[in-house]
Order: C-alpha cells, then structure tokens, then sequence
C-alpha cells in the first residue's frame, strides 16, 4: 500500500481505536493516542526519505473515486509545498500528546479522539489534489478544534469557540461557493486537470470570474491565516485553548490558509492574484507592523503569542505576494518556521501555566533562578522567534524580505521594522517573566522540566537549529515546487529556475575549496 | 587551512561548559573555557603565519539556496581579517585568563564563561565571514552575547533594562545593515565579498551610496555611534572583564571592521565616508565632553570608548581606513587595560565604582595604578606609546581631508587625556575617601594579564598595522607634517596638566568650577538627557499609542466590535436558526451546501450579467 495512504489513515484508525476504549481508563487512551501519532510520524518520515526534490509535480499519488456521481475523488500527493507541513502536522501531534499527558484530567478520551481526528483532518488538507476532498478536510478540522477549545479551555472558552467557528465559517462556505462554481465550468473537482485545462485554454476564465473565484478562496484562506483585519478570533481562540490546542492551531491550523493561498490562489487564478498583489501586501506589512505593537503592550502571554503570529503569517502573506522566487521560498520556509518555534512557545507557556495557573505576565518573575533549564530552552525559542541568525525564523524572514526586495524595495523598507519590534516585545516578555526576584508563589510553585516535557520540547528545539544552520535538508524541494508554481503562470519576475539550483554563483576567482 | 577550527573551538568550550558545566568544578571550567580560547589564538597565529598573498576562502556547505541564489558557509582570510584574528583571540585569551580570578567569588561562573565562549564564537565568525550574511550571523550573534553579558547579574531590573536596550538599539542599527544587505543581493545578485567588491565600480553611485549609507546605520549601532550610541554606557552593568573585552576591545569595533571591509563599496561612494567622518568626528566630542563630568569610572570609560570609536569612524571616513584599524587595535590594547584595571579597582574596593569614594590607591594596588598609568598615557596620546602613533595617523589624514576636522579632533584629544587623567588622579592620588574599607591588590591571574597590556599599550604602536595593511587599501597620500604632530601631543599634555592642577594641586577647584558652570555642568552630567529626549518621543508614545490606539481601539473597539455587533444582530435571527444547530454534523453539512448553493446561483446571475 502506498505509504502516503498510511500517513493518512493511521490517525483516523487511532481516533477509531481510541473511540473504542473504555471511558474508566484514560491511561490506555494515552498509550493509544501515543502510539498512534508516534506510528504517523515515523510513517511520515519515510515520505521524507523516499521523496525525490528533483522531481516535479506530486508523488506517492492515490487517485480513485469515492463518490460517482457527482464525480469526487480520493485524489492524494504530495509536493516540497505539502511534504514539510504533512511532516510538521504529524511532528506536533505527538507532541501535543505528551504536553497533555498530566494537564487534560477530565474527559481524556474524547480529548485524544478528537486530537487524532484533527491530525487526519490536517493531513488530508495538505496532501488533497481534489477540491471537493480538500473541502472536506479543511472543515473535518475545524469540528475538532472547535471542541478543543469549547471543552477543554479556560474560562471564556464558549465564546472563543464559537468566534472560531463563525469566522472560519464564514470564509468556508464562499471557498465551497467558489469550488462548486468551478465544478460547473470544468466538470470535475481535479485538482491537476483543473490546471491543465486552464493552461491550455480548454478552460478559460474572464477577468471578472477570476477575480471573484480567487477572492472567494482568498478571503477564507485569509481569515484562517489571520491576514490584518481578520485576525481578532485568533487572540481569543489561543488564550481560552488548552495547550495542545493552542499548538496544533498556530504550527499547522493558520498554515491552512497560507498553504491554500500558494497551492490555490496562485496557480488557478494568477491573473487576479497579481492585480490584488498591492493591496494584498499592504495588508500584509500593516498585520506585520500592527500585530509587532498590539505584542508589545499584552499583559496575558498567550495573547502576546498570538500577536506575533499576526506578525509572523503577515511576512507569510507578504513573500507569497511578491511572486519571486525566494519570497515564495521564504514564506513556504516560515510556515514551517512559525510552527515550530510558535509551537515551542505555546508548549513552553503550557508549561508554565501548568505550574503557576496563571497566564498573565504580572504573576511571573525571577523563574531564570527557579527553573534554569525552562528558562534557557524559552530563551533559545525567544531568540529563533525573534530571528536570530543560526535559528529557523531567520532563514525564513530574510528570504521573504529578500523577495519583496527584488519585487519592490520599499515594501522591505516598511516590512523590515517589525524585525526590530519582534526584539522589543519578546525580549520584554522574557525580562518580565524571566528575571528579577523570584516571588514567592513562583518558587513554591516553578520546577524544571521534567523528563517527559524535555522529550516534548527537545525535538522542536533541535529542529529549530537544524533549520537554521542546515537548510539543504528542507528548501530544495521547496525551491523546486515554487519554481514550477511560478513558471505555470508565467508569474516568476526576475528571478527564474529552470533546473534544480547548483551553485552558480560560485564566481570568486581564487575560491579554494577546502574539503 | 581549516580555518573553521578558529571559531569552533570556542564554540565547543560554551557547548562543554553551557550543558555539564553546572556539575564540573571551577578548575575544570578554567581548563576547558580558557584553553579552547588559547587553542584558538594559536590557531589563528598558525594561519596568520602562513597567511597566503591571494584571497584565501574555504567553503565548507551551503547555508541556504533558493532558486539561483546561493549563500555559503565560506570563510575567507585577508589581511584585514588577520588583524582581526590576532585582536580578538590575544585580548579575549587575556580577558579570559583575567576573569578566572576576577569572578572566582561570583555565582553562575560556567554560566559566565559559556557566554564568554559563545561570544569568543560569533566574533570570530564575523571576522572570518567570506559574505555579508554569514558576517550578520556573527553581527547578531556578538550582540546576544552582549545582551546575555549585560544581563549577568539578572536579579537586578538595571542589568537586565540595559541588556534589552543594548539588543533593541542595536536591533535598529542591524535593520539599516538587512537592507543594505538586501540592496546588495538586488544590485550584485550575490552576498560573496568576491562577487560584491570587483562589481562595485560598475554600478550607479546613487545605489552603491545608499548601501553604503545602510551599511553605516548598523556600524553605527554596533559601535555607539551618535544618535544610536545610548546602549553602551548603561552596558557597563555588565561584569567588567565583560567591559573589556566586548565593550571596548572587539565586539564595538565591529562596525569599523564592516565599514573598513567594505571599502570598496565606500571609495564609490563618498558621500558616505563623509558622513561616516562627520559622525565619527561629532561623536568624539560629544562622548569626550560627556566623560568629563562622570563620577562613575566605569562611566568614564565606557564614554571614552564611544569617543575612542569615533576617532576610528573619523579616520574610515577620511579614507585612511589603515588608520581606523590602526586605533582599532591600539584601542584594543589601552582600553582592555583601562577597564580591567577600572575592573581591579572595583575588586580591590569590593564593588565600589564611584570614584568620589576612593582616591590614594597608588600606594595600596601599585601594581594596579602603574599598568593603568601605562593605558593612561597611550590613550591620552604621549609620544611613542601606542596611541601616539595611531591617534596622530587618524588626525593627519583629517587634516588631509578638512583641516577643521583636524582642529576638532586635536581638541577633543586635550578633552580625552583631561577626563583619563582625572579618573587617574581621583582613584589614586590624595586620600583615600572610602572609610574603613582595606584595599587589597588582584590575585596573579589578574595582574598578569595587566601587564601584559601594558606592555603593549606602549609599545604596541611599533607593530606597524598600516604598513601591513599598506597593499591592502588604497593608500591617501599625505606628508608628515610635526606642527601639527605638536600640536595634537601639546594638546594631551595640557589635558594632563590641567587635571594635575584640579584634582591634585588644588582639589577643591573642580567643584568650584562644576559651580560656576551652573548648566553647562548639569547638560553634560546628565548626557544632554538623550536618553529622556529618547523616553519622551519614542518610547512613550510607541508603547502608549499601541496600548490606547491600536489595541483598545482599532482591535477590541473597531474590529472586534464590527464582529460582534454582526453577532448580536444575528441574535433575532438566531433565535430562529437555532432549530438548525441540531448539534449533528450532518445537517450543518446540509446547510453549508444549501447556502452554497444560494451562492453558487448568485454568482451564475453575476456572470450571466456580465
């Protein structure tokens, strides 16, 4: 059987299993939750290993019908786009696991049912190349969080979930508006047939369609990203979630959107996706600038996270936007990026939560005394958030400031400052929290990592500097789907790739080589 | 010529001590942190030794590629970066071996030398970097450890305030210095020296300018330069060796590096190093006439460092870029001695760092006061001794340049050997004004690494950098002229004799004249309230705006009240919907497609309008 299918089903069986278990033992719901995600995520791997980044188009296909009439497939593959995030979604879900091992106590079945049901809802979303299947998914992952975050959240939770779920709603049903329309045009939800068809003219949108298709999907990929101003449920939504939620929203949930926007917006409705490109990216650099000041001055943590993904999805929006190469590059590069150090802070703030009870910055303090380890790995998290060189977010953010560059350098001008303000809040978040004396209900209450919160964290620390120093592991076959996403519609400026990238710009005279 | 062992070494002494170094002993830490940083210097003298006529660069992966741009993990040597080396590993190898002794009493001591190690890392890798990139990864990399340093001592809210300025300020220097790096890539398609450097001529001057110009916006950051040079001073809560060695001997001198890395890229653009000479020269004089009214010794020498770097500015912006890296390492020599002798004072007194506190200590430290007089008399430019010679080669090529410049940088030299002087003759002259405390001089780890620099603050001018780096830059043609030779020594010792006069002949003339200065006085003392000017019309009204506009306003008020306004009306209805919200997914499925439907029917009337 093709190994992508495992990748998919795996979760789905666990959430059936799990399901299955009698309600009196919660700890052989936990094993099981374990075991199934740790099973995804070491299935995924070998999609990793066996994926060729020289080659284009999607690999480890699946294409059969699941319903006749009307005619939708279960038509799956995966691309550099959908590859790292599959490995991202299945990465975090055991993680997201292990950081709920002790916290969730009361309704600890459904809790790892629907965790596992809204990993397969991710996955199915990435490796889809079918609209209506794709469609599917996309709302198969909303129910689960919606009941994270309704059930097992703080005190406003009802009021957050519901938010959620109107907001993402409302985007839905246009981009189902949008796929049925297309259905009618094209006679089929295939994904690759629909590009096909467009790019040889056996499908040919006017200006006016296009334009209204691409803002149909456009504005429910925007509300899930959040681009500026659709971004108030997500403050909301990450403070009443329990950790876990909190994860698997910020790494995988807003990448539904950004990830829509480049496997959808761009290659199907090129045309428009250029002519709304300017206002689109002033969007962008005002959720980047914006989301910098409204982190600064957050008095409850998880608010200040949420915040700075405002920041963080707007240099997203704004490489995808720029239709370069390496602003592509970069933005696909900072999805991942975003998931693995957001993530890392929403599980280190989980973590303290769990010790303090407490969200708000004020309750802390003087913890680099009390618990010097928790300290050093929030700081390294801190330090990739910011953009340190050597740490993930960097790689990412430079390249999507690179393209907006060579697109049009006052965009980078502007963009650029939310770097510097990205070092005003996190920096003063970690002061307030971090240093000082250390009050008394901290100490009392503030211990080090114990070993299984070390197994949840050490792995996306040590990505974090994998990402950062290494990027030939990750960004070759990025690089090779952006450039063929680019090239379909001619929308590559600049900036154009024909082959895989070797080295030519090696032009020093006198470079030696050393090893 | 493996020149990755350089950098890498000190890097695993931080790995080494930053993970187990919580359960080695303090001689084990000693061992690994002093002795990867040793390793390293004479790794670095082996290579400098061998040190090839052709560019040498070795490459050793790629960092990142991304359709046809390519950034490499490269190092490349030079002469440059052979100066470079020896400063940063021969002084940071001495302020290693000093900090044993002078942190022996602290807590989190392998902290202290993980940090230190780390920083010896980034440092070098900027140094070594073969591009622009690699380069902002050791820029931002000093500047954690600067950050981590200041913070040291993380119970007290001054440290950590100053860490954060210090990182936020140089955060905003580091913006100009990615967008030049930005425009390079855009006009050179390339961040390799080796690519940037022989194209810079073929290039429009109004582009190269601009680079040029960014580029000095984050070697003003880095170097404390006016109007980015607020971090420094308030980093001086920093342990001392720190002081010494990031604050005055290497990491702030990155931004001269990177200007005088860059000059090819500046020959092409004057407008530039005009400005960079003007910045320098005013920020010189600024810091100089700040130095004169602080008690703090600490203080004293952190604004003399800032005028210090404004003299290298002043000689890049000359064009005399030998000149600049001239008193980079001059500098290096006198003020890690300045400091680490400030840091031996403060030992001796057990904390104490105001200078109205001690006075007479000549006779209780001599060892202390006699390797401190030898830094005093290089900075303050007395003949033959290092500063001399590297100070006079900055002034002529001023006095090339603009003669006015020259004038103002010879009396700024008067300011700087009266403001040394004056902290000399407080701290060891007359009487010893701190109670009943006994001073006690440094262990050897300490004394020794004094005097060491104190040899080489007065003889190190006879390691004649401009002559090594003669082929290096191109060369400004300008006579040796002993008038104004004279005049600039005259003026430092005038600086001198007026200090002898005020704070030793006749101690009470200081507060008369303080006195009858009246605001004068009070602008200086309190650094022309840049930092409230700062407060006041940045900081203010950024985090002020954000709170009561953007957050209270435009999100809860505007936004979300649009939102939930929406929600609210709906309430009516939803009453009726409410028969819809079975709870079963099924039926909301039912009715997703069912407005959808709707939807798909409007937008077939749209398009059959059209």
């Amino acid at each position: 059987m093709n190994l992508l299918n495992i990748v998919v089903a795996l979760p789905a069986i666990g959430f059936l299993v799990t399901l299955m278990v009698p309600r009196d033992k919660p700890q052989a719901v936990r094993v099981i939750a374990l075991m199934f995600s740790f099973l995804t995520f070491f299935a995924s791997l070998g999609l990793a290993i066996g994926f060729r980044s020289d080659a284009p188009g999607a690999q480890f296909a699946t294409d059969v019908i699941w319903i006749p009439s009307p005619e939708i497939h279960y038509h799956v593959g995966i691309d550099g786009l959908s590859l790292w995030l599959v490995l991202l979604s299945t990465l975090l879900t055991p993680i997201c696991v292990l950081i709920s091992w002790r916290f969730i106590e009361k309704r600890v079945k459904e809790f790892y049912a629907f965790l596992l049901l809204l990993s397969f809802g991710l996955v199915g979303v990435f490796v889809s190349l079918d609209l209506f299947l794709f469609y599917a998914f996309w709302e198969l992952s909303l129910v689960p969080m919606y009941f994270l975050i309704g059930i097992w959240g703080h005190e406003r939770r009802v009021y957050a979930a519901v938010k959620f779920f109107l907001y993402t709603m409302a985007g839905s049903v246009l981009m189902l508006a949008a796929i049925i329309y297309l259905y009618n045009r094209a006679s089929t939800f295939n994904y690759t047939a629909i590009l096909e068809m467009l790019a040889s003219g056996k499908l040919s949108l006017t200006n006016g369609e296009e334009m209204l298709l691409f803002l149909a999907f456009f504005i429910a990929f925007a509300i899930k990203v959040p681009l500026f101003p659709l971004h108030t449920w997500l403050p909301d939504a990450h403070v009443e979630a329990p950790s876990a939620g909190s994860v698997m929203l910020a790494s995988v949930m807003l990448k539904m959107g950004t990830y829509g926007m480049v496997r959808y917006c761009l290659p199907m409705f090129g045309g428009a996706a250029e002519r709304c490109a300017p206002w689109i990216i002033v969007l962008a650099i005002i959720g980047i600038i914006y989301g910098a000041l409204v982190a600064l001055v957050q008095p409850n943590m998880k608010r200040l996270v949420a915040y700075s993904s405002v920041t963080h999805l707007g240099f997203v929006v704004l490489g995808i936007f720029t239709f370069t190469q390496l602003g592509l590059d970069g933005a696909v590069y900072q999805m991942l990026n975003h998931g693995i150090s957001t993530g890392a802070l929403f599980v280190l703030v989980g973590y303290l939560y769990e010790r303090r009870h407490s969200l708000e910055i004020a309750d802390y303090g003087g913890i680099a005394s009390a618990a010097p380890w928790l300290s050093t790995v929030f700081l390294i998290t801190t330090l990739a958030s910011m953009g340190l060189p050597m740490l993930n977010n960097f790689v990412g953010e430079y390249l999507v400031l690179q393209g907006s560059a060579q697109a049009n350098f006052s965009w980078s001008v502007v963009a650029s400052i939310g770097v510097i303000l990205s070092a005003c809040y996190m920096l003063w978040l970690y002061q307030r929290v971090f240093y000082g004396a250390t009050p008394e209900l901290v100490a009392g209450h503030v211990f080090d990592l114990k070993p299984r919160e070390w197994a949840a964290i050490m792995p996306l620390i040590a990505l974090m500097v994998w990402m950062g120093v290494y990027t030939s592991t990750f960004l070759p076959a990025i690089s090779r789907t952006n450039a063929s996403i680019l090239d379909f519609r001619k929308m590559n400026i600049r900036i154009q790739v024909k082959n895989p990238p070797i080295s030519p710009y090696l032009s020093v005279s006198e470079v030696r080589h050393a090893r | 010529m493996q020149l990755w062992l350089i950098p890498v070494l000190p890097l695993a002494g931080f790995l080494i001590n930053g993970v187990l170094g919580r359960r080695l002993s303090r001689a084990v830490i000693n061992i690994v942190a002093i002795g990867a940083v040793v390793l390293s210097f004479a790794w670095a003298l082996k290579v400098v030794v061998a040190l090839p006529e052709a560019p040498y660069s070795e490459h050793y992966f790629n960092w990142i590629v991304a359709g046809s741009f390519r950034v490499g993990c490269d190092f490349a040597v030079d002469r440059l970066t052979a100066v470079m080396l020896m400063v940063v590993t021969g002084v940071g190898s001495l302020i290693h071996v000093y900090s044993a002794g002078y942190m022996a009493h602290e807590g989190g001591y392998y902290r202290f030398f993980a940090y230190l190690n780390l920083f010896m890392f980034f440092m070098l890798t900027l140094v070594l970097a073969g591009n622009y990139l690699l380069l902002f990864v050791g820029w931002e990399g000093v500047g954690l450890c600067s950050y981590l340093l200041i913070g040291f001592w993380f119970l007290k809210k001054s440290a950590t305030n100053a860490g954060n300025k210090a990182f936020i300020v140089n955060r905003i220097g580091d913006y100009g210095f990615s967008l030049a790096m930005l425009l390079i890539v855009v006009t050179f398609g390339s961040l390799d020296f080796g690519t940037v450097f022989p194209a810079a001529a073929s290039k429009p001057e109004g582009i190269v300018t601009l680079i040029a110009l960014l580029l000095l916006v984050g070697a003003c950051g880095k170097s404390a330069q006016f109007p980015l040079s607020v971090w420094l001073p308030d980093a001086m809560e920093g342990p001392t060796p720190v002081s010494a060695l990031i604050h005055a001997a290497t990491m702030v001198t990155a931004g001269v590096y990177v200007a005088a890395r860059s000059f090819p890229l500046y020959i092409h653009a004057p407008a530039a190093l005009e400005l960079a000479a003007r910045i320098g020269l005013f920020t010189a004089t600024f810091a100089a006439t700040i130095a004169l009214a602080q008690n703090d010794i600490k203080k004293v020498f952190a604004y003399s460092t800032v005028s210090q770097l404004g003299y290298m500015f002043l000689g890049v912006g000359c064009g005399a870029f030998s000149s600049g890296i001239y008193h980079l390492v001059t500098h290096a020599f006198f003020k890690a001695l300045l400091f680490l002798g400030a840091g031996s004072v403060i030992h001796a007194l057990g904390g104490e760092q105001d200078m109205r506190n001690m006075g007479g200590l000549r006779k209780h430290i001599p060892i202390t006061f006699w390797t401190l007089m030898c830094a005093a008399v290089a900075i303050s430019g007395v003949p033959f001794t290092s500063g001399f010679f590297s100070k006079d080669s900055i002034l002529l090529a001023a006095h090339h340049h603009q003669p006015w410049m020259y004038w103002v940088g010879t009396i700024t030299a008067g300011l700087t050997a009266f403001y040394v002087f004056r902290a000399m003759f407080m701290t060891f002259f007359g009487e010893y004004r701190g109670g009943d405390h006994h001073p006690y001089e440094a262990p050897k780890a300490m004394t020794i690494p004094l005097m060491i620099l104190a040899l080489l603050s007065l003889g190190g001018g006879y390691i004649n950098v401009p002559t090594w780096l003669g082929k290096f830059f191109p060369t400004i043609e300008h006579s040796e002229d002993f008038a104004l030779v004279a005049i600039s020594v005259a003026a430092g010792f005038a600086g001198i004799g007026i200090a002898y006069v005020m704070y030793v002949m006749k101690p009470g003339l200081s507060d008369s004249a303080a006195r009858s200065l009246g605001w004068i006085y009070r602008l200086v003392y309190n650094k022309y309230y840049v930092d409230q000017i700062y407060e006041a019309i940045i900081v203010k009204p950024l985090v002020n705006g954000s709170r009561a506009l953007l957050w209270r306003v435009v999100d809860a008020g505007l936004i979300d009240g649009t939102v939930n306004g929406i929600g609210t009306r709906s309430v009516g209805l939803g009453g009726w919907l409410k028969l819809f919200q079975s709870g079963n997914i099924r039926s909301y499925a039912t009715w997703v497609v069912f407005g959808s439907v709707i939807l798909v029917i409007a937008l077939g009337l749209v398009g059959a309008i059209r």
